[in-house]
C-alpha cells in the first residue's frame, strides 16, 4: 500500500538483501529452523522422549490439520480465504459415521464427499460467478451445514457403531513404532496438490488470478470457472480430513472439526502463504502444521492450560505475519 | 443516476427536496424499516399475543448483537474487519461479573468505567498491531481472537460472578408503558451517546474517507494511521458495551465467546455497509439484528427447529450479498 510505505520504512538490517531473499524464495530454511528450535525447546523442557515414536505422534497429529490447511492454501493463493472447511470436514465424518452401519463405508465415504463437494461448488458460485467475498460466502456456508448437519443428527438418531474401525485405523494408527498409517493418504494428497500448484496450468492460474485477477482475465483466463473448481477442490479436501478427525479422536460430531479451522489458516500463514494471494506454497504449510502441532504439544506437556495455547497461538501468528511481512516488503491494503 | 450528482446544491431547497433526498440517501436503511414493520404484522399474526413480553424479550436478546454490529460497523466502515469481537465481548463480560461479583453497588460503578477503559485499549492494540505490523486487518484480528478469548478463559474458567443489582434493572423491565422495554432505551441512548458526536466530529468524517479511498485521504491530509487505530478503538469500546450488556441480561460472565462475530459480520454487510468501507451507518447493521432476532423467534413460534434457523440466517446471508453484488454487476454494465 503506497500510503504504507510513504510512511514507515522497516528497519535497516532487516531488508538487507540477503535475509530478504532467503524469506522470500526459500521460506523453508527459516521455518525449518524454528521447527528444529522447538524440538530442541521440547526435549530441554521435558527430557527423554524425543523419539521416532514422539515424531509419529507428532505427525498423526498435523496431518489432518495440515489437509485443512492445504484448503487454505490453495484458496488464499487467489486471494480468498475458506472458512466453510471446519464445518465441511465435521459434516463429513458424521455422515460418515451415519451412514456406514446402513450403507456400508464405500457408499457412506462417497455420499460423504459428494455432499463436501456439492458445498464447495455452492462457494465457489457464490465467489466466482456473483464475486462475493469469499470470507462472506464460506463464512454463511458454514452456518449452513453445521444447521443441516444438526437437522441430520436429530432426524437420524446416532447408532452405537460410530467411527468405523477403518477410519480408526486410518487416522490413529502408528505401524511400527514411528510410521502414522494416515502417511498413506496424505503422502499421495501432499504430491497431487504440489504437482497441481507447480507442474499444471490451473496451478498458474490460482497465482495468476491472486497475484492480478484483471490481468489475468484480460489475458484469457476464466476466473469464475478456476475458482468453482477451486472451491470444489477445497471442499473434497476437507471431506477428507473429517474422515481422518473423526478417526484421529474416534468421535464423530457435528463440531468435531471446528476447533481446528483457526489453526489452518494460521498454518497456512505460517507457512508462508500470502494472504493477498499469488504467493506461498504447500510445502511451507504442512511445516506450518507440524509446527503448530509441536507448540501445542509442548505446551500441554508443561501442564499450561488451553487458554495460554490460545492466547500463544494468536500472539505467533501476528508475530510470524509481521516477520513475513517486514521481510518480504509486502504491504497490506 | 446524473441527477444525484447535483443534489446536494439543491438540499438547501423546499422541504420536499429535502425529503426526497433523505429518502434516496436512506433507501437501503428504509428497506430494512419496512421488513422489519412486516416482519412485526407477520409476527402478529403468527403468534396472536404477542405483545409487550415478546418485545421485551426481543430487546433484551437483541441488545448485546446490536452493539456487536455496531462495533464490527466502525472498523468495516474504515476498511477493516474485526474477527475479534466476539472474543472481547467474552473478556469484558468475565471481567466485569469477576470483579462486581459481592461487592457494593457503588463499587460497580467503577468497574464498568474501567471495563469500558479496557474495551478501548484492546481495540487500540488490535489497531495498532495492525497498523504497525502491516499485517491484514483479518489475520490480526482473527489471531486476537485466539488471544482475547484466552484470556477470558484465564480470567474465569467457567461461567460464574455477578452482576450489580442497578447494572441488571438497566435493561430488564419496560419503561413508562409496558410496550417500551428498557433494553431498547439504553441501546438507543448509549448508541446515540457515543455514536452521534463521533459521526458528527472531524474523526467521524476521517473514518468515512480512509474507507472510501484510503490514498485519497492520505493526500487531504487525514492520518490514515491515526484513523485506522481510531476505528478499532471504538469497536473494542462498543464490544466492551456489547460485554457488559452480556453480564447485565445474564448476570453472569461466560468465558466461551459467543456467535457475535459471526452475526455482526451479517449483520453490517445486511445493514447495507459496505465491506469495501466508506459507506452506510451504525442504524441499518442496528435493524438487520432486530430482523435477524425476530426471524429467530418466528420460527420457534412456527416450531421450526432451532437449527433449521441457523440454516435460514446462513442462507440469508449468503443470499443478499449475492443479490447485492449482482445489482452491483449490472450497474456497472450499464
Amino acid at each position: 500500500m503506497n500510503v504504507a510505505e510513504a510512511m514507515t520504512t522497516g528497519p535497516r538490517w532487516l531488508t538487507a538483501s540477503g535475509i530478504r531473499s532467503i524469506f522470500r524464495d526459500r521460506p523453508m530454511v527459516p521455518l525449518l529452523g524454528l521447527l528444529a528450535i522447538l524440538v530442541v525447546v521440547s526435549e530441554v523442557i521435558r527430557p527423554g522422549p524425543i523419539s521416532l515414536n514422539w515424531a509419529g505422534v507428532m505427525i498423526r497429529a498435523a496431518v489432518p490439520l495440515a489437509i485443512l490447511a492445504g484448503c487454505q492454501t490453495l484458496t488464499m493463493l487467489t486471494a480468498g480465504i475458506d472458512l466453510s472447511v471446519g464445518a465441511v470436514a465435521s459434516m463429513s465424518g458424521f455422515l460418515v459415521a451415519t451412514l456406514v452401519g446402513d450403507l456400508g463405508l464405500p457408499m457412506a465415504i462417497v455420499i460423504a464427499l459428494v455432499v463436501s463437494a456439492v458445498v464447495g461448488f455452492v462457494n465457489g458460485v457464490g465467489a466466482g460467478v456473483f464475486r462475493v467475498h469469499p470470507l462472506i460466502m464460506t463464512l454463511g456456508m458454514s452456518l449452513v451445514v453445521l444447521g443441516l448437519a444438526n437437522v441430520w443428527q436429530l432426524l437420524r438418531v446416532q447408532t452405537g457403531s460410530g467411527v468405523p474401525i477403518e477410519f480408526r485405523q486410518l487416522g490413529a494408527n502408528i505401524e511400527f513404532g514411528f510410521l502414522p498409517v494416515s502417511l498413506l493418504l496424505f503422502v499421495p494428497l501432499a504430491l497431487i496438490i504440489m504437482y497441481i500448484l507447480n507442474r499444471t496450468g490451473f496451478g498458474r492460474l490460482l497465482y495468476a488470478i491472486g497475484d492480478n485477477e484483471v490481468a489475468s482475465r484480460l489475458s484469457g483466463a476464466k476466473s469464475w470457472q478456476v475458482l468453482t473448481v477451486l472451491y470444489v477442490i477445497s471442499a473434497v479436501l476437507a471431506g477428507i480430513a473429517g474422515f481422518l478427525f473423526s478417526g484421529l479422536t474416534n468421535v464423530a460430531s457435528v463440531t468435531l472439526a471446528n476447533s481446528a479451522l483457526l489453526p489452518s489458516v494460521a498454518a497456512a500463514v505460517i507457512g508462508g502463504t500470502s494472504i493477498f494471494g499469488g504467493r506461498g506454497n504447500y510445502s511451507g504449510t504442512m511445516i506450518g502444521a507440524l509446527i503448530l502441532t509441536v507448540i501445542s504439544s509442548i505446551l500441554s506437556s508443561l501442564g499450561y492450560p488451553e487458554a495460554v495455547r490460545q492466547i500463544l497461538f494468536g500472539s505467533l501468528i501476528v508475530f510470524v505475519a509481521a516477520a513475513y511481512t517486514r521481510i518480504t516488503g509486502e504491504a497490506g491494503t | 443516476m446524473t441527477t444525484t450528482l447535483d443534489t446536494p446544491t439543491k438540499s438547501t431547497g423546499s422541504p420536499g427536496v429535502t425529503l426526497s433526498l433523505l429518502v434516496r440517501r436512506n433507501t437501503w436503511t428504509l428497506g430494512l424499516v419496512g421488513i422489519l414493520a412486516l416482519l412485526l404484522v407477520i409476527t402478529r399474526m403468527i403468534q396472536p399475543n404477542y405483545g409487550p413480553a415478546g418485545i421485551q424479550g426481543l430487546a433484551i436478546s437483541v441488545l448485546p448483537l446490536a452493539l456487536a454490529a455496531v462495533a464490527q460497523t466502525c472498523a468495516v466502515l474504515a476498511r477493516g474487519i474485526d474477527l475479534s469481537i466476539g472474543s472481547m465481548m467474552a473478556l469484558t463480560s468475565v471481567v466485569s461479573a469477576t470483579l462486581m461479583e459481592e461487592r457494593s453497588e457503588g463499587f460497580a460503578v467503577v468497574v464498568v468505567i474501567g471495563v469500558l477503559v479496557l474495551g478501548l485499549a484492546l481495540g487500540a492494540i488490535n489497531g495498532a498491531l495492525i497498523v504497525f505490523t502491516r499485517v491484514p486487518d483479518i489475520v490480526v484480528t482473527l489471531a486476537m481472537l485466539f488471544v482475547w478469548a484466552g484470556a477470558a478463559l484465564l480470567v474465569l474458567n467457567t461461567p460464574g460472578g455477578g452482576s450489580a443489582a442497578w447494572l441488571r434493572r438497566l435493561t430488564l423491565g419496560p419503561v413508562f408503558i409496558d410496550w417500551v422495554p428498557k433494553a431498547a432505551v439504553l441501546l438507543a441512548v448509549v448508541v446515540a451517546v457515543f455514536w452521534i458526536p463521533i459521526r458528527r466530529s472531524r474523526l467521524g468524517l476521517s473514518l468515512y474517507a480512509v474507507g472510501s479511498d484510503p490514498l485519497a485521504a492520505f493526500r487531504s491530509g487525514v492520518s490514515v494511521t491515526g484513523t485506522k487505530i481510531f476505528s478499532y478503538v471504538l469497536a473494542g469500546l462498543f464490544s466492551a458495551l456489547g460485554g457488559l450488556s452480556l453480564t447485565a441480561t445474564t448476570g453472569i460472565g461466560t468465558p466461551v465467546p459467543g456467535p457475535y462475530t459471526l452475526m455482526s459480520v451479517a449483520a453490517v454487510v445486511l445493514g447495507g455497509v459496505s465491506l469495501a468501507g466508506g459507506t452506510g451507518g451504525v442504524l441499518g447493521p442496528v435493524i438487520a439484528v432486530v430482523i435477524l432476532s425476530l426471524l429467530r423467534t418466528d420460527m420457534t413460534f412456527l416450531n421450526v427447529d432451532t437449527n433449521l434457523a441457523t440454516v435460514v440466517q446462513g442462507l440469508i446471508l449468503v443470499g443478499v450479498v449475492m443479490v447485492g453484488s449482482l445489482i452491483q454487476m449490472r450497474r456497472r454494465e450499464t
